[in-house]
């Protein structure tokens, strides 16, 4: 996985609350066996005008002008400020793949949905939880100030603003280490695989019907 | 010490190692997999050099972009090349790495939630995870179950463990007795209706008190399902006499001396009397009344009996806005009454409500009726193929096609519409499913959430109305 330490970007400020994994990334882009290639897909049906299908040339497609990202201004951001419950919804990784595909590394909001956040993390993608005053505060300097950035520091656990001022985040330990030296998770768990072995024969003396009925 | 939550103990008999800096190894037991979100997973794999640790933990079938229709052309009857792709690359997954998979022919194939407790595949107390946040489904037979990203996918099938981070525990009790026409769809959507989306958010929610003990295990399954619509990734109940006598003799469940020893420990899956759970939600089951939603979240419901709301009426800024964008997208009118809500197509189907007893609870509305003249479409998807063989041995698939609606063959559906069955722009549907997101059903299609009788009665009206006036007419309310 690509490690994340530190970055700082253009802030594409996305007002709407409840943003779910349909919406990131409608379901017709979900047959694909690919991990890649979501990013012209990316919030599909607000940004376009017309239906989205899969396998088609999405940089002739009608775009929604009143749309975030399709505004001159929000090109090339690499932050997402966003709203409440963002991520709510369906388990699909294909949601924080079409955001990382689009070019985000960080999506801040005042609470994410738990299986989207946790799927964050499996692809180097930081999102990160601040007070909803702050979040505010946030949408109101980027909406006023074009070319507005932010600086994230993983280790340090901080977001600071152009005008240097700068707010903490948690993030727990397991996660932060993973992302800031892109460990292979499975590797990590591999590392206790005797206890996992100790584990399975305990469960099959004590719940055998736990085991073989599906071979 | 105070006792233990029915997650406290669940997590308690699955965790290999508790590490320092708070997560822990959580090893599962069951995996189930569907062609969505597990090629990725594969692929991984291989990339690795890595094999599944456990074979025997898993099952499979495809569900999401199986066609419900010519199902005898197996495969070949999948007519969107990139659909056919994901089902053949399942297939091909399973076969290399030996995992059983239920095939598009086989007449245990169906939703993956439906297959797992029709199989006793989804025992108690077991772990289950599946990359599909309906996993929560599970939870109802006393499960720790909840959807996995494709990624953790992987990482069950290369560790059978899983890193996580314990929730905290919330227990929703719902006292006393559900009226007649109230079934476990309008409990939950309710409780959704009051908590709100994001109300379970880092929660196991354990559902509880007389009505939910009350409920057959098919409602206990659609409440459980739902609880990730509230913002929770695990939803449970207790196990009791009505799960284990759900489970007895199913294909995958124990025998003999290991089905007693096993029903011993069951027993023992619930919470403690002197269990503290960090938050508790009470509801009085004789007020809820059937639910519909009218907005394009599952928490935006209302009463059968209540109206759209008035957006002008909200104070909270954001709220009145999610309102008012809900309202435009659904093309409703603050304080439109929801009977008022005519209709264009109705599914009934999907993995919160394709069971046989949700078949019965539709089959029962129908009987003798007719299909408004005035839909497009009523269909019926049952959840598996083995639902499909028993409602016909009951004679249900004739009482739907009597009525209008069309009979299908099992799957996911319109539920998702990544297959060919869809709502078209600004049609407004009644629908089993659980999610009423923009979108879902098809591109501008208009989704309102609702129980199967509510569907089965709004098929026949060609809008909403209380299907308590059709169970019961002389003592309907209008």
């Amino acid at each position: 996985m690509r490690a994340f330490t530190q970055h700082q970007g253009l802030v594409a400020p996305m007002d709407r609350s409840n943003v779910d994994t349909d919406m990131i990334i409608p379901k017709q882009f979900l047959k694909s066996i690919k991990r890649t290639g979501f990013g012209p897909n990316l919030f599909d049906e607000l940004r376009y005008l017309d239906e989205g299908k899969p396998d088609q040339d999405s940089s002739q497609r009608p775009l929604n002008p009143d749309f975030v990202l399709n505004q001159p201004r929000y090109q090339g951001a690499s932050i997402l400020l966003a709203r409440s419950n963002f991520g709510c919804g369906s388990s699909r990784e294909h949601a924080p793949w079409a955001l990382d595909d689009y070019g985000f590394r960080v999506i801040i909001a005042p609470s994410f949905a738990d299986i989207f956040y946790n799927n964050c993390f499996k692809n180097g993608l930081l999102p990160i939880v601040l007070e909803e005053k702050i979040v505010d505060q946030l949408f109101r300097e980027a909406e006023a100030e074009e070319g507005y950035q932010l600086s994230v520091d993983l280790d340090a656990k901080t977001v600071t603003t152009p005008s240097g001022e700068s707010f903490s985040f948690d993030v727990d330990d397991f996660r932060r280490h993973c992302l800031l030296n892109g460990l292979d998770d499975i590797g990590v768990t591999l590392e206790d695989a005797e206890l996992i072995k100790a584990y399975e024969d305990q469960r099959r003396q004590t719940a055998p019907w736990l085991f073989g009925a599906g071979q | 010490m105070a006792g233990k939550t029915l997650y406290d103990k669940l997590w308690d008999d699955h965790l290999v190692k508790q590490r320092d800096d708070g997560s822990a190894l959580i090893y599962i037991d069951r995996h189930l997999l569907h062609e969505v979100t597990s090629p990725q997973a594969f692929e991984g794999l291989r990339l690795a050099g890595r094999k599944p640790w456990r074979i025997d933990a898993n099952l499979a079938t495809p569900d999401h972009n199986v066609p419900t229709t010519d199902r005898d052309k197996g495969i070949d009857g999948i007519v969107d090349p990139v659909s056919r792709t994901q089902v053949e690359t399942l297939g091909k997954n399973c076969d290399e790495f030996g995992i059983l998979e239920f095939k598009i022919k086989d007449k245990r194939q169906g939703i993956v939630h439906v297959i797992g407790p029709e199989q006793g595949a989804t025992l108690p107390g077991m772990t289950i995870v599946c990359g599909d946040s309906h996993t929560s489904t599970h939870g109802a037979f006393g499960c720790l179950a909840h959807g996995i990203g494709t990624s953790e996918v992987e990482h069950v099938l290369a560790t059978q463990c899983l890193v996580q981070q314990k929730m905290k525990n919330m227990l929703v009790k719902v006292n006393g007795q559900l009226g007649e026409g109230v079934t476990g769809k309008d409990v939950v959507l309710a409780i959704i209706g009051k908590i709100g989306t994001a109300g379970g958010t880092g929660y196991a929610i354990e559902f509880g008190g007389e009505a939910i003990q009350n409920l057959s295990m098919e409602g206990r399954m659609t409440i459980c399902n739902m609880a990730i619509e509230a913002g929770a990734r695990v939803g449970m109940v207790a196990v009791d006499g009505t799960t284990i006598d759900y489970v007895k003799g199913r294909p995958f469940a124990p025998k003999g001396e290991t089905w007693d020893a096993a029903v011993k420990y069951w027993r023992t899956l619930h919470s403690d009397l002197d269990a503290q759970f960090d938050k508790v939600v009470e509801f009085d089951g004789s007020e809820i009344l059937p639910q519909v939603s009218w907005g394009t979240s599952p928490e935006m419901v209302a009463d059968i009996t209540g109206a759209v709301p008035d957006p002008a009426k909200e104070e909270d800024p954001i709220k009145r806005e999610g309102i008012e964008r809900a309202l435009k997208y659904m093309g409703l009118k603050p304080n439109q009454a929801i009977t008022d809500i005519k209709l264009d197509r109705v599914f009934i189907g999907s993995c919160t409500n394709s069971r046989i007893e949700d078949l019965r609870e539709a089959a029962a509305v129908v009987k003798g009726r007719k299909v408004a003249d005035s839909l497009k479409q009523a269909m019926v998807v049952p959840g598996s193929g083995l639902v499909k063989e028993q409602a016909e041995a009951e004679g249900l698939d004739r009482i739907f096609v009597e009525a209008g609606l069309e009979w299908r063959d099992p799957g996911c559906s319109m539920c998702l519409a990544m297959n060919a069955d869809k709502l078209g722009q600004g049609e407004h549907c009644a629908s089993t499913s659980n999610r009423n997101f923009e979108g879902r059903q098809g591109f501008g299609g208009r989704t309102h959430l609702v129980s199967p009788a509510m569907a089965a009665a709004a098929a026949v009206a060609g809008h909403f109305v209380d299907v308590r006036e059709l169970l019961n007419p002389a003592t309907g309310e209008n």
